[in-house]
């Protein structure tokens, strides 16, 4: 016992103070896309060439849809006109689909809080119901994280609990793959009205890396209505925190 | 040992013409008799050829260092099992049955293993029937005080699915049958064609928390197609990244499993140090998970010096927090109670079934392929091998222990000694109509990654095994005459990938 305590004091208090405080990140970590259009020479689509999901458009304008990016290095390597460069910002959440395609010199859209009888039903407490529908393993890992002492969701009132009947809201990561649509559909069902929809990843938002697989649905698409998207592949911790505390209107800037 | 199989190295490629091409019949006896003699299969799957099927069957003599390979014809959908004989080729007959029609003559336990759509028929094969996921034919203890227990595909936390049968009497688990394919993505079948794009980028989630192990094999195979070869530097920092791995998710496992038994300080510490090796995977390449780190032909990312000095003391200090915090389990009587002697799987078994990793290791099977293949840093720089006897939940949690003070070990090592300055080197097209073989130690154990090239030096078939796809049978058997109660801390104790198994 005299041992749990001395480890206990030397562990010390690691939890994170963020959003009272910013959390540093990785100088390396690639975050919100910063878009340098002018850079880019005419009819030029090395970017949009290089990347492997087609998230990046280069007809009209230069566009980044972050539903579909991987966050890999993979354009701004291929680009030798610095027309693309990944910020550490990490925040991307965002209420709605259209609202991840990112346009050089426009306004961030970030997550908007629920209104204002949401917010009186979830404002101070929102359980979450997590389906895995075909996730790696990688957006699991890290919003499993949310739950450890070093981020600690618990002091926001936010949970994932064990039964669709104890939740608020539905958790999906994964493309959504054919063996799991059931599943994930009677989950949704089981929770009671009024619910939530989270798209966490790159694959439940639009099949990530494995968009365009007949074995599954590219994401949850229209399947399911959903109130809140988290890009990344996966997203990082602080993303999702972000995410969830703009949507419970505990961030506003 | 004079057996008819080619013998190649792990991350080697041979011509498809070389791979040695016997009868059925000889096929069979050489399986036999090479895993009699100790040679363990690391892989064996179907692919299309013309109008027929060919088998190619991969085996591993470990005191050699060799990887043999050869393969057979079927011109009809049926083959010899051979499980009675071969345990642990019990679910790649399965595989090879699912994924080509195939019916494997005497396999004792012919069922679905994916759920998952065929890639191509064998020879007169039936037309595929739609298969529904869990719809199958469960294996069931009759008799009055017996009843059953269904979980899944949903469980109860933030886990990928599953659907797990329990046959119980009482508390007693007299049999356990998983049954997966949820997560099936069809991964092999879009790999078909390229590499392209987006190839990498699906192996680096096809278990999404074995990233490096992954990408790894895959870069492998591709340098071995087109014999790039692969910057010092660029070895030593893929090293550092799959161990970093390592620690990041032994950790975890750590703290889930002391979690598991009531034990909280050991898991609310291990579940913040776990994301200090995240962080430092970060610090490498800008993902906790190491995305975007490897490519073919060396890494995207250097370490410059003031990175490896900043990582270097990051590590330091993760290190002596799960030193202090893993410390706990060995001095508190009531955790080591809950773990000794609860889910033991016996050497034999561990044998018959052929299991990988960590979990091997725990049952006394000295196996590791950083030692026994050695590939990119570690066959400079060696890392010694840790087994325990016992094969219980205690021996499989002291092997994460030891493995985590030894990668600790070689991390800094290399970081101390990092050479040279290149970490890319340009990779050619791949070679026609050749095979290419990778394996590499993942955190749960053997990776193996085969690839075969058409006439165009373009996947004709990408097969992936995962060391899940060996071990979830050991987690089956583990909670055999166990308790049910039981049944989350063995899961744990294993914590193996549903996705790497899906595929």
């Amino acid at each position: 016992m005299i041992k749990a305590i001395l480890a206990r004091i030397k562990q010390g208090h690691r939890t994170m103070r963020y959003p009272k405080e910013p959390l540093p990140l990785p100088d390396r970590l690639r975050g919100f896309p910063e878009l340098n259009r002018p850079s880019c020479p005419p009819n030029c689509r090395l970017c949009a060439d290089a990347c492997p999901v087609g998230a990046i458009d280069c007809s009209a304008g230069l566009s980044v849809d972050l539903g579909k990016c991987l966050f890999c290095p993979d354009c701004v390597d291929a680009c030798p006109h610095g027309g693309i460069k990944y910020t550490n910002d990490a925040r991307l959440a965002a209420n709605r689909r259209e609202d991840l395609v990112v346009k050089g010199g426009e306004e961030r859209r970030l997550a908007q809080a629920l209104d204002a009888k949401m917010l009186k039903l979830f404002g101070r407490s929102l359980k979450f119901r997590s389906v895995v529908a075909g996730g790696c393993n990688g957006c699991e890992a890290d919003t499993n994280v949310l739950a450890t002492v070093g981020w600690d969701i618990g002091r926001f009132g936010l949970q994932f609990v064990a039964s669709p009947r104890h939740a608020d809201a539905l958790w999906v990561t994964g493309p959504v793959t054919a063996n799991m649509r059931e599943a994930l559909l009677l989950t949704y069902e089981a929770i009671p009205a009024p619910k939530l929809v989270i798209a966490c990843g790159a694959c439940a938002i639009n099949g990530g890396p494995f968009i365009g697989s007949p074995e599954h649905n590219d994401g949850l698409g229209d399947l399911l209505p959903v109130d809140l998207y988290i890009p990344g592949c996966p997203p990082h911790p602080l993303t999702i925190l972000d995410g969830l505390l703009r949507l419970l209107d505990r961030i506003d800037k | 040992m004079s057996r008819k199989y080619l013998l190649l190295q792990n991350g080697g490629a041979v011509p498809m013409s070389d791979v040695p091409l016997l009868s059925g019949e000889e096929f069979l006896t050489e399986i036999v008799s090479g895993v009699d003699e100790g040679w363990r299969v690391v892989s064996y799957f179907g692919a299309r050829e013309g109008a027929a099927l060919k088998l190619y069957c991969l085996l591993s003599y470990k005191s050699e260092a060799a990887l043999g390979v050869m393969s057979t014809l079927l011109t009809a959908p049926s083959f010899p099992s051979l499980v009675a004989s071969v345990p642990q080729l019990h679910l790649f007959e399965r595989e090879i049955g699912e994924q080509y029609g195939v019916s494997f003559e005497g396999h004792p336990w012919f069922k679905p293993v994916r759920f998952q759509h065929r890639l191509g028929n064998a020879p007169g094969a039936d037309p595929e029937k739609p298969a529904t996921i869990g719809v199958t034919d469960f294996y069931r203890v009759e008799g009055e005080e017996i009843h059953e227990v269904a979980v899944g595909p949903v469980h109860a936390g933030i886990i990928e699915p599953g659907h797990f049968r329990f046959q119980c009497f009482g508390e007693e688990v007299l049999h356990l049958e998983i049954s997966l394919g949820y997560q099936h993505r069809g991964v092999e079948s879009m790999t078909v064609g390229g590499p392209v794009g987006k190839t990498l980028k699906q192996m680096e989630a096809v278990a999404g928390d074995t990233t490096i192990g992954h990408t790894l094999a895959y870069a492998m195979n591709v340098e071995a197609l087109s014999g790039a070869r692969v910057p010092a530097r660029a070895h030593a920092i893929r090293g550092i990244a799959l161990e970093l791995e390592r620690l990041a998710n032994h950790t975890g496992d750590l703290g889930a499993i002391a979690g598991d038994v009531g034990y909280l300080p050991t898991a609310s510490f291990c579940g913040r140090i776990r994301g200090d090796f995240l962080n430092l995977s970060a610090e490498i390449c800008g993902s906790r998970f190491g995305r975007g780190l490897v490519v073919p032909g060396g890494v995207n990312f250097d370490l410059e010096s003031e990175r490896v000095e900043r990582i270097g003391s990051r590590l330091t200090a993760a290190g002596d927090d799960l030193a202090n915090a893993v410390g706990l389990l060995w001095d508190t009587p009531s955790v080591m109670a809950r773990l000794e002697g609860t889910g033991v799987v016996s050497e034999q078994t561990a044998l018959d079934l052929g299991l990988v990793g960590p979990a091997a290791r725990a049952s006394g099977l000295n196996r590791d392929i950083r030692r026994d293949h050695p590939f990119g840093i570690y066959a400079l720089s060696q890392l010694p091998v840790e087994t325990a006897r016992t094969g219980d939940v205690y021996a499989r949690t002291l092997i994460r222990w030891l493995e985590c003070e030894k990668s600790l070990e070689f991390i800094k090592e290399q970081l101390a000694q990092l050479p040279g300055a290149d970490i890319r080197n340009p990779v050619g097209e791949a070679g026609a109509n050749m095979l290419a073989v990778s394996l590499t130690e993942g955190w749960r154990g053997e990776i193996c990654h085969v690839a075969l090239t058409d006439g165009e030096g373009k996947f004709s078939r990408y097969k992936i095994t995962d060391p899940s796809f060996h071990n979830w049978t050991g987690l089956a058997m583990a909670l055999r005459d166990g308790q049910i109660s039981d049944f989350p801390l063995c899961n744990k104790s294993f914590n193996l990938s549903y996705c790497g198994f899906d595929l």
